[in-house]
C-alpha cells in the first residue's frame, strides 16, 4: 500500500515538474558540471540551463569567488565554442585569469557600463539572442517584474543568465531559477607544501524553484569542480549555516 | 546614356545674400569693394546699383561719383564658395552630383533626374523657382554640355534650354565671352573684329590654335561637345545609394520608419544581388528649411537583412528632428563589404562568435550604449599585468599568441592598485598583516614573491615584488611591493582570487 502510494505522488510530481515546463533532458543535451551532489538537488536532477542564476553576494571577495564559481560553470557551458557576455558595473574582470577556468577569454565579450538600467537592457537583449551561450550580469539591486522579464528572454532563447548581485541592500523576491550565495574559504595545501591551494568555496543554494535548498564546499582544482567531503568540512557547514 | 547639364548662374550672390540678412538694405544700392592695384574697385554690386549704372570693375570713387547715396562694404573673401558650397548642397535634393564653379555658378548633372519632375522644363522653372523665393537671383540653362549650359545661363538671350545636340546652333550667336575664355583672348578677339562665336568657328582649328593657344580650342570643343569636361562633385557620389522624394513633408515618426523601410528594402535588394553586405550606412534626412540632419548606424559584419538594419536605425529615430518637414531621404550605405551567403548559412544556429545574431545584437548593442562599452580581449605578451591583456573591438580577430595560465593571476584586477598598510617581518617576507579600506587582514598562507620588471621602454618606475596571500577568513588578495625593501616601500593591493 505504502509503495504504491511512493509511486503514485513521484508520477505526480514528475507531471507536475512537466507541466511547469520542467521537461526532463534528452541523453544527448545533458551536460555534467561535475557537480553531482549540487545538481541532485534541482528538478530532474539536472542543472537549469534555461534559466537565470542569481548568486548573491556582500562584499569585492564574494563576489571575486562568485565570478570564479560562474567561470567554472561557464567552461562547461561553452564547451562547443559558443561565446559568453559578461556585463559589468565595476569593469574589473581580469581576462587572463579566466584561463585558469577553462575558459577561453577571447570567446567571452565584455560590456562595461555604469548604470543598473543599462545593466539590465543589455541583459535582457542579450539573453534573447540565441547566439550567446550564456550572459553574467553585475547588478546591484533589481526587482521582481525585471527578474521575470530576464526568465522570459531565457525562456524563448535557452541561453544560460546569472546575475551577480553585490552589496544588495534588499533581498527581493525574485522569478530566478535559483539563488546561490558563494563565499570563499580557506584553501588546503597541495601535498601539504606551503603556499596557497586550490580555490574552494563554500557554496550555498538559498532557493530553487522545485528543488531543494543545499550547502557544499565546492574546490576548482585541474580536474573542474570537486565537491569536498569531510568531517571537517561538515563541522565548517554546520558553523557556516 | 545621353549627359545633360544644368548650370545655375547667380547673378548677384553676395548682394543677395547681404540684403538676406539686412533687410534694411533692400532699397538701397550697395556694393562690396576690394582694393585692387592701389585703386579700390567694385567686385560686386546690387541690382538697384546696377540699374544706376555701376557694374563690378568700375572704381569705387566713378561709382560714389554716380550715385551719391551708394553704400560700400568690404568684400568677403571666400564668401562666394562658402555661398556657393550651401546652394550646392542644398541641390543635392535635385541631383546627387553638384559642383561648384567659382565664382557665381553651380553645375549640375542632371542626367536622369529631369523626368521626376516632369521633363526639363519643369525642373528647370522648380529649382529656378525655389531658389528666387529662397532670395538669390538665378538663372539657369539646360544643355548637354557645361560649357553650352554656362554660355547659355549667362549669355542666353532666348531659350534656356538647349536640345539634344543643339547646342552648336545655340551658341553661334552668343559672343565669345560665352564661352569662358581668358582674358588675353578676349583683348585680342575685340581687336580682331569677332563679336560673335559664329564670326570665327568656320576658321581652320590650326590657325586659331596660332592666335589663341590650345586652352581657347579646348574651350570650344567643350562647349560644342566635342571634348569631355571633368567635373569634381560637391560630395562624392557613394556607389550605394537610395532616394526617397516624398510628395509632403514628413514629420511624424511613424512615417520616418515607412521611409526607412522602404529605403533599406530598395538597397538591401540590391546588395543582396551583388553578394554586398553594410558595414557603414548613413541616413540623411532633408529637411523644409534646407538644413539636413542625419543618423548613422555601423554593423560589426556586412548586413543586407532589412529588419536588422532597421532595427539599428529604430533606435535613432530619436534623434531625427524633423522640424517643419523632411521632404527628402537619402540612405548612403558608405562601407560595404563582401559576405559569403554560402559561409553565412553554415554558421547559422551554431552559436558561438561568428553567429550572426550575436554580430545583430552587438550591432544593436553599440548603437544604444556606445562601441565604446564593449570590448573583447586578446593576449599580448607582456608580463606586467596592466599590458597582458589587449582591447580589440572585432569579433573576428584571433589570439596570435596563447594565453598564459603558467603564473597564478586574480580574476579581478583593479585598475589602479590601491596602497595598503603592511607589517612584514623580513625583506621578501610576505606580510604578516595588511590594512585596507580600514580592515584588518592577517595573513595566514602567502606565495610569492614573483618579481615582475617595467618594461623600460615604456615607462619608468620601480619594479613590483607580488605576493598572492590568504587570510584567516580563506579569502584571496594579489598584494605587490612596489621598489626594493630599503627605503621604506609602499604595498599595494592589486587584484582578488576567486
Amino acid at each position: 500500500m505504502a509503495d504504491t502510494k511512493r509511486a503514485l505522488i513521484d508520477s505526480l510530481q514528475k507531471n507536475i515538474l512537466q507541466w511547469e515546463g520542467y521537461k526532463p533532458p534528452e541523453l544527448g543535451e545533458r551536460k555534467s558540471f561535475g557537480l553531482n551532489t549540487i545538481e541532485a538537488n534541482f528538478p530532474n536532477s539536472v542543472f537549469p540551463m534555461r534559466a537565470v542564476h542569481e548568486i548573491v553576494c556582500d562584499n569585492t571577495e564574494q563576489a571575486t569567488a562568485s565570478s570564479g564559481f560562474i567561470s567554472g560553470l561557464l567552461s562547461v557551458l561553452m564547451q562547443n565554442g559558443g561565446a559568453c557576455m559578461w556585463i559589468s558595473l565595476s569593469g574589473n574582470m581580469y581576462p587572463v585569469a579566466l584561463k585558469s577556468f577553462e575558459v577561453e577569454p577571447d570567446r567571452i565579450i565584455f560590456i562595461h557600463l555604469k548604470k543598473d538600467k543599462d545593466v539590465l537592457w543589455v541583459m535582457e537583449e542579450a539573453l534573447k539572442c540565441a547566439g550567446l551561450t550564456a550572459v553574467v550580469g553585475e547588478l546591484s539591486e533589481f526587482d521582481f517584474k525585471q527578474s521575470r522579464r530576464l526568465q522570459l528572454a531565457v525562456e524563448q532563447s535557452g541561453v544560460t543568465g546569472f546575475i551577480l548581485r553585490n552589496r544588495s541592500n534588499k533581498m527581493v523576491s525574485t522569478a530566478c531559477a535559483a539563488r546561490w550565495h558563494v563565499k570563499p574559504l580557506a584553501s588546503e595545501a597541495i601535498d601539504g607544501l606551503p603556499g596557497l591551494g586550490f580555490p574552494r568555496w563554500q557554496v550555498e543554494l538559498l532557493r530553487v524553484r522545485n528543488g531543494k535548498p543545499g550547502n557544499w564546499i565546492i574546490e576548482w582544482s585541474d580536474s573542474g569542480f570537486t565537491p569536498i567531503v569531510k568531517e571537517q568540512s561538515n563541522h565548517q557547514i554546520q558553523k557556516a549555516g | 546614356m545621353q549627359k545633360r547639364y544644368m548650370v545655375i548662374w547667380f547673378r548677384h550672390l553676395t548682394t543677395d545674400w547681404l540684403t538676406l540678412h539686412k533687410p534694411e538694405l533692400k532699397d538701397a544700392p550697395f556694393a562690396f569693394i576690394a582694393p585692387e592695384r592701389n585703386r579700390i574697385i567694385i567686385t560686386a554690386a546690387n541690382t538697384i546699383a546696377e540699374t544706376q549704372g555701376i557694374y563690378s570693375g568700375m572704381t569705387a570713387a566713378d561709382a560714389k561719383a554716380i550715385t551719391n547715396n551708394l553704400k560700400v562694404m568690404n568684400h568677403l573673401p571666400g564668401k562666394e564658395a562658402k555661398l556657393l558650397k550651401q546652394l550646392g548642397l542644398w541641390c543635392i535634393r535635385y541631383t546627387p552630383t553638384v559642383a561648384v564653379d567659382l565664382p557665381d555658378s553651380l553645375i549640375l548633372d542632371i542626367s536622369g533626374c529631369a523626368h521626376l519632375w516632369g521633363g526639363e522644363r519643369g525642373y528647370l522653372k522648380e529649382v529656378v523657382n525655389k531658389i528666387r523665393s529662397s532670395g538669390y537671383d538665378a538663372r539657369a540653362a539646360i544643355a548637354d554640355t557645361i560649357g553650352a549650359a554656362w554660355a547659355i545661363s549667362h549669355y542666353g538671350k532666348t531659350t534656356p534650354i538647349v536640345g539634344c545636340g543643339e547646342q552648336a546652333q545655340a551658341l553661334l550667336n552668343l559672343p565669345p565671352i560665352a564661352l569662358r575664355l581668358e582674358n588675353s583672348v578676349l583683348q585680342k578677339q575685340q581687336k580682331l573684329g569677332f563679336s560673335t562665336i559664329k564670326s570665327f568657328i568656320q576658321i581652320p582649328r590650326t590657325v586659331l590654335r596660332r592666335r589663341f593657344g590650345d586652352s581657347f580650342l579646348l574651350r570650344l570643343a567643350q562647349a560644342f561637345g566635342t571634348e569631355d569636361e571633368h567635373f569634381v562633385p560637391l560630395t562624392p557620389p557613394v556607389p550605394y545609394t537610395e532616394r526617397l522624394p516624398c510628395l509632403e513633408p514628413i514629420r511624424t515618426a511613424k512615417a520616418i520608419e515607412v521611409a526607412i523601410t522602404k529605403l533599406l528594402e530598395s538597397l538591401c535588394m540590391r546588395l543582396q544581388q551583388e553578394g554586398k553586405g553594410i558595414r557603414k550606412a548613413i541616413l540623411k534626412c532633408y529637411r523644409v528649411d534646407g538644413k539636413m540632419v542625419h543618423a548613422t548606424i555601423s554593423t560589426n559584419r556586412g548586413s543586407h537583412s532589412v529588419s536588422h538594419l532597421f532595427k539599428l536605425f529604430e533606435l535613432q529615430i530619436n534623434k531625427i528632428e524633423p522640424a517643419l518637414g523632411i521632404e527628402l531621404f537619402l540612405l548612403e550605405a558608405s562601407k560595404v563589404e563582401d559576405i559569403d551567403p554560402i559561409q553565412e548559412k553554415f554558421w547559422v544556429g551554431k552559436p558561438g562568435l561568428h553567429d550572426t545574431a550575436l554580430a545583430e545584437l552587438l550591432d544593436k548593442l553599440a548603437g544604444k550604449i556606445g562601441d565604446k562599452a564593449i570590448y573583447r580581449y586578446l593576449p599580448s605578451e607582456n608580463y606586467w599585468p596592466e599590458r597582458a591583456i589587449k582591447k580589440t573591438s572585432s569579433l573576428t580577430e584571433t589570439p596570435t599568441t596563447k594565453w598564459r595560465n603558467d603564473r597564478p593571476r586574480p580574476i579581478r584586477l583593479l585598475q589602479r592598485p590601491e596602497p595598503i598598510e603592511v607589517m612584514a617581518l623580513l625583506p621578501d617576507y610576505p606580510p604578516k598583516f595588511f590594512t585596507y579600506k580600514g580592515k584588518r587582514h592577517i595573513v595566514e598562507k602567502a606565495d610569492g614573491p614573483e618579481r615582475i620588471e617595467r618594461e623600460w621602454w615604456h615607462d619608468k618606475g620601480a619594479h613590483r615584488d607580488y605576493y598572492a596571500i590568504e587570510d584567516t577568513e580563506g579569502q584571496r588578495y594579489w598584494l605587490f611591493r612596489s621598489g626594493h625593501y630599503d627605503a621604506a616601500p609602499q604595498w599595494y593591493l592589486h587584484g582578488f582570487f576567486a
